[in-house]
């Protein structure tokens, strides 16, 4: 602070021209240096935010103003089977991918967490998944998944004679929703994978080294010491993880478009269905308003997991 | 297999902090296993997808006389349809804008944030900084109904500057988190050595502390280009003409088309929508792992 009431005389004296001082007024400089971040999240994220919960409250349509109809919108999805449906088939997608991600992705973690030959390569090949578009990986699942010629289904049938028939993937529903879940993991897992080992590698080795003078298994140094150090990371990720999972719309829309018979629409894609396609803006934007609270539940998890960040490591690290 | 020992015990060898018990053959089954079994796995729809975008209809279908994890006779029809007698070139065009457009965009937006909020340090620059945080956690698929209605109130319906302007709400947060961790890690006294002899704020960003920041800039900015290449949903919702379509809405609303879908077409529509991005990647793979783990760990 006494550094710059120091060098504005200075700098005064030797150029004359107001812009420069105005753009060294440092109240200015800070009103522009935040005005374009600011100003696009405020155009683009917090109005809609708040005017797509306003259009919740009203019957609006594509092509038509709507009034405002109070809880009406609501009290509809309430007896909606469809909306419990896609909460249902959200909560469950989420769950289950969620857990396989982290199980899997935490697995790989450790696995590349030792030494071998060509170590990078196998990272960056690792990462490929989360790369590519995902429209267009789906696009693979869809076709691997295909009720004739699935590649899986030759396998198991042709190949191994572990089945006599081909397996209807995407036709009726538990299937269905399963192999939706399943490319979902597998999309999901170098993102967990690539986060948690950054993790692993700021756990300090003489820890180890220290357990294992005492006598600690492999389980239990994993469990004791890994596990723990890995808490504050893993909290994060999974806040990320299950907030974009539960949100999730590429999938599920290119693969499946929410058939059969509706039983794999999520809450995303049911208000894309409902707002865009059908056309009912309010009660689209009603089905998009009622994730809120999960995402609310999800970041209230993140911001206790971050807390607890601060009060292991203590002020000396970060 | 005993190339796989012989190089494991070696690197056993070779790695002091490596358990003196680690023996090769256990290491063969508890690592290169499950690592090979991952990276089949992970690997494989992508094999897949470029093994079918060079197979001829009769092959696609035929698992009987054709073994299908192998091309008998490569053929280019499906890329020769899709770059000629699809608008793909133009989808690519209108993507490449779309990207490089949104990436400028929030890279200076982002950069004047993180500076202001990290090194011009004003009261409440935490909570600015804490807001901006939580914007990332607002996933599109709640806001895409109500910006679809600003983005036609603004008259800017199924045009690709939409998608520029849009698309910074989920790419500023994530880049100006990234750059305020870059420009932590440079010193402070740099910039008062600066202050001390004179120059103003804007020459010290300009001349100190953005070439300093060159790597954060690097990573913010592949990233950015990654996610909004790949974006989608909003490009669903925004875009209705199919010329200025983005490449992975135009593969699957375009060229879905009928009963029958054209697998080959659509394979190889796949492949060279992800290529792109693909290759970008393994220019920069070390700036995406660090920068996807530097964001984790802000």
């Amino acid at each position: 602070m006494s550094v710059t009431t120091l060098s504005s005389p200075a700098l005064a004296q030797r150029q004359p021209n107001w812009i420069v001082r105005l753009f060294d007024y440092k109240p200015f400089l800070i009103a522009m240096c935040l005005a374009p971040a600011l100003g696009l999240l405020a155009v683009f994220l917090t109005y809609p935010l708040g005017l797509g919960v306003w259009l919740a409250f009203t019957d609006t349509t594509i092509g038509r103003r709507g009034i405002f109809v109070g809880l009406e919108n609501f009290q509809y999805l309430l007896t909606d089977p469809l909306w419990w449906n896609a909460v249902f088939y959200s909560v469950f997608y989420t769950a289950i991918a969620t857990f396989g991600k982290f199980a899997l992705g935490f697995w790989l973690a450790l696995l590349l967490n030792n030494h071998f030959p060509f170590k990078s390569v196998l990272r960056a090949i690792v990462l490929l998944p989360w790369i590519v578009p995902t429209v267009l990986s789906a696009l693979a699942f869809w076709w691997i998944y295909d009720p004739q010629f699935s590649i899986i289904s030759y396998l198991l049938v042709d190949v191994l004679h572990w089945r006599s028939s081909n397996i209807d993937f995407l036709g009726s529903p538990w299937p269905a929703r399963f192999s939706l879940i399943a490319a979902n993991i597998w999309r999901g897992i170098p993102f967990v994978a690539i986060s948690l080992l950054a993790g692993l590698q700021t756990i300090s080795p003489s820890l180890y080294e220290a357990a294992m003078l005492d006598g600690a298994s492999a389980w239990q140094r994993f469990r004791y010491i890994t596990f723990p150090m890995m808490m504050p990371i893993l909290a994060i990720v999974m806040t990320f993880s299950i907030i974009f999972t539960f949100t999730d719309f590429q999938l599920v829309y290119a693969i499946t478009r929410g058939g059969p018979v509706n039983s794999t629409h999520l809450l995303a894609t049911l208000a894309f269905q409902r707002g865009i396609a059908g056309g009912e803006l309010g009660e689209g934007a009603a089905i998009a308003v009622s994730m809120i609270p999960f995402l609310v539940f999800a970041t209230l998890f993140s911001y206790f997991g971050l807390a607890r960040r601060k009060w292991q490591q203590g002020e000396a690290n970060d | 297999m005993t190339d796989a020992v012989a190089q494991g015990s070696s690197v056993t060898k070779a790695a002091p902090d490596t358990m003196a018990w680690d023996s090769g053959l256990r290491r063969l089954m508890m690592i290169y296993l499950p690592l090979g079994c991952f990276v089949l796995i992970l690997l494989f729809p992508f094999y897949w997808m470029a093994i079918t975008s060079f197979k001829p209809n009769a092959e696609l279908m035929n698992y009987k006389d054709h073994n299908p994890f192998w091309i008998s006779s490569p053929t280019l029809a499906h890329i020769k349809h899709l770059l000629f007698d699809t608008a793909y070139p133009r989808w690519l065009k209108t993507t490449m804008l779309v990207a490089i457009g949104s990436t400028t965009l929030s890279l200076i937006a982002s950069t004047l944030a993180a500076y202001a909020i990290e090194r011009l340090r004003f009261r409440g620059s935490p909570y600015v900084g804490l807001g901006i945080y939580l914007a990332y956690l607002v996933p599109p698929s709640i806001l895409f109904i109500p910006l679809a209605t600003v983005v036609v109130q603004f008259g800017l319906f199924d045009s690709p500057l939409a998608l520029i302007l849009v698309y910074p709400t989920f790419l500023v947060p994530f880049c100006t988190w990234l750059l305020i961790g870059y420009f932590k890690s440079i010193p402070y006294e740099l910039e008062e050595c600066a202050l001390v002899d004179g120059a103003t704020r804007l020459q010290i960003l300009r001349r100190i502390t953005l070439p300093l920041a060159v790597p954060g800039l690097i990573s913010a900015g592949i990233f950015s280009f990654t996610l909004s290449w790949n974006e989608f949903i909003y490009a669903l919702a925004f875009i209705q003409s199919g010329a200025n379509k983005t490449v992975p809405v135009a593969i699957l609303t375009e060229l879905v088309t009928g009963d029958v879908y054209q697998w080959g077409a659509l394979m190889a529509g796949s492949l060279l929508g992800s290529l792109p991005v693909a290759i970008f990647y393994s220019l920069f793979v070390d700036y995406y792992v660090s920068s996807l783990t530097g964001a984790v760990k802000e």
